[in-house]
């Protein structure tokens, strides 16, 4: 099945279950569904309204208030302070270090992700039928390895003492990378967490993006190619503006999912991730649960909501579009 | 292609063919090394000069990894979260689904904007006020408290992928059903649920997979003696520090059934996530 098959249909289908032979169906029409939608919707928005919606007006209100311990265990209420929390973190100067690092970050995960992504699904459309079968194997493995099973396996391979990749580096003319530290660096251990996420990310991207490739009319690119345009003409001018809606998805998805990136990090680092691992997310959990400052850890959670707004407008501006179809 | 002399093309071929290759080997090389280290007798996995090839074959790490820490309570936990969470999510989700594509009423943009940006939280925001909310509730550290957490990610999911799964389904089959006496619910359960069932299938086995991995809820909401597998795996140390070879038997009987059911659902889920991208 490729994404062809689940397309829309392009035709507006009638509000109504019953075709409409215009006059009959008029006074049907006006008592139209009634609560039936609602009714069906109800149970879904109950649970949203609970868990989802109700935390995070609490997460507004919390960064608002003072709250720590005391407070948890209801020994005191919690008191409102306006934008104390806001002043206070956006005056330290290691939150703003937490953020340049996580967008650089983000932005480095998201770059590599897309552009090897991107060759990768290039490259099937020219290997042959086993080879390409190979790839798939491989990346629907990686593509369904939970993530902290991923995580647990770079460890071990990035290992100082035992780890292979230290051993094959060693095996280069020149090079004794034997009881090398990759993570006693910030930099370099966040590059290995990056090299990590991107592993995982790599076969989505693929896969959707090849589904995409499906789509490029042969007879364009055909075309191009009798215009004198060469492979880069070809993908600059023929594929790549076919594949943008599915490359604006991809791109948005995963500047949300790797501004969020939490395991990772966590579970490589033993559960407590150094100063120099910092990442928002990481930055928040540990100010709400290691610090015991509630209020000051939504904050900044809130603060990282606002910082992806941007990015999850043109998200829903091209789901909408779709939307728009049915 | 075709101006190119053959020979030249078959040699392209083998260019693309090996770099296809190395990719291949760059891919699966994490996951060929877990379970080469799984298998391999634990002394060989603290080699300096580890060999490439599997080295032998034995079980020892996998009875180890069991030996360690109680591995089954934590798996038999994810098994009740993650069921509970498909089964509540798949009736819920198809409602709902079946409300915003099959009606059209005053308030479904908004429904449906609402369902794709509660889609958009990072849940990683969303972990200090759910754990203030699950303690106000008593809640914590119960797994009733995980299921209803979890379905918060699950169910906009599973709107969203059904509700395309839906739209797939001819309207006039069931108004072909109406006609021949069908009440609205009748047609549904005769022409729309077979049809839909096999998307049903992938969704819950997809929702499932997403429930199953779930790190960070699962460590913040529950103690350590109501861990799930996830968290299990991610506390991996003993009093020897870590012990490569055991953890990655435990990582193994964690990822192989998972990767198992993904490789049979995969291909149904990657059409469903972008459905009428290309079109949009």
């Amino acid at each position: 099945m490729s994404a062809a098959d689940t397309t829309t249909p392009t035709e507006v289908p009638p509000p109504l279950s019953v075709p409409p032979p215009p006059t009959p169906s008029a006074p049907r029409r006006r008592r139209g569904p009634g609560a039936t939608p609602w009714l069906l919707l109800a149970p879904c928005l109950l649970i949203l309204g609970l868990v989802m919606g109700y935390p995070l007006v609490r997460l507004v209100t919390l960064s608002f208030q003072k709250f720590g311990q005391s407070q948890l265990w209801g020994f005191l209420p919690a008191q409102w302070v306006g934008f104390d929390n806001f002043t206070a973190v956006l005056g330290d100067g290691e939150f703003w270090t937490v953020v340049v690092r996580t967008v650089v970050f983000a932005a480095g995960c998201v770059i590599f992700t897309m552009v090897t992504g991107m060759l990768i699904a290039l490259l099937l459309q020219r290997v042959s039928g086993w080879v390409k079968t190979l790839i798939n194997i491989a990346l629907v493995a990686s593509w369904g390895m939970p993530i902290v099973v991923a995580t647990t396996v770079f460890k071990w391979l990035f290992d100082a003492d035992y780890g292979i990749l230290n051993a094959l580096l060693s095996k280069l003319p020149g090079v004794e990378m034997i009881g090398h530290n990759w993570f006693a660096s910030g930099p370099q251990g966040l590059a290995v967490i990056m090299l990590l996420v991107v592993w995982g990310a790599v076969p989505f991207v693929v896969i959707t993006l090849s589904a995409g490739l499906t789509q490029v009319p042969k007879e364009m690119e055909e075309a191009a190619r009798l215009d004198g345009a060469g492979a880069w003409g070809v993908f600059r001018y023929v594929t790549l503006p076919i594949l943008k809606p599915i490359i604006v998805m991809l791109t948005t998805l995963s500047v949300i999912w790797d501004m969020g990136v939490f395991p990772q990090v966590f579970v490589m680092r033993n559960g407590h991730p150094e100063p120099e691992f910092q990442i928002l997310p990481t930055y928040s959990y540990d100010r709400a649960f290691v610090v015991n400052d509630y209020a000051q850890g939504s904050a900044i959670a809130l603060i990282t909501v606002l910082l992806l707004l941007g990015v999850v407008a043109v998200y829903m501006r091209q789901m909408l579009k779709i939307g728009e179809v049915e | 292609m075709s101006t190119l002399a053959p020979g030249v093309r078959r040699r392209s071929k083998l260019g693309w063919n090996l770099l296809g290759l190395l990719v291949f080997v760059t891919a699966g090389f994490p996951v060929y090394w877990m379970l080469n280290t799984a298998f391999k007798p634990a002394k060989d996995a603290i080699d300096p000069d580890p060999s490439l090839l599997p080295t032998g074959v034995t079980l020892s790490n996998f009875s180890r990894a069991l030996d360690i820490a109680d591995f089954w309570g934590p798996v038999g936990r994810s098994l009740v979260v993650s069921l509970a969470v498909v089964a509540i999510g798949i009736v819920v989700g198809t409602l709902a689904a079946l409300a915003i594509s099959r009606f059209a009423f005053r308030g479904r943009k908004v429904v449906i904007v609402g369902i794709l940006a509660v889609q958009m939280v990072p849940l990683v925001a969303m972990i200090i006020p759910v754990f203030l909310l699950l303690n106000d509730l008593d809640q914590y550290d119960k797994l009733s408290g995980l299921i209803i957490t979890y379905l918060t990610f699950i169910l906009p999911f599973t709107v969203w992928t059904l509700r395309g799964f839906i739209v797939n389904i001819p309207r006039e089959l069931e108004e072909a059903a109406m006609v021949d006496g069908c009440s609205p619910t009748g047609a549904f359960l005769r022409v729309v649920f077979p049809l839909l069932a096999p998307g049903m299938v992938a969704t819950s086995v997809y929702a499932f997979i997403q429930a199953w991995n779930e790190y960070l809820y699962a460590l913040m909401l529950l103690s350590q003696k109501n861990q799930t597998a996830t968290v299990w795996l991610g506390n991996f140390t003993t009093k020897h520090g870590t012990e490569y070879a055991p953890m990655m038997a435990g990582a193994t009987m964690m990822a192989v059934p998972i990767v198992v059911l993904f490789l049979l659902v995969q291909r149904k889920m990657a059409a469903g996530l972008t459905a009428g991208a290309v079109k949009g």
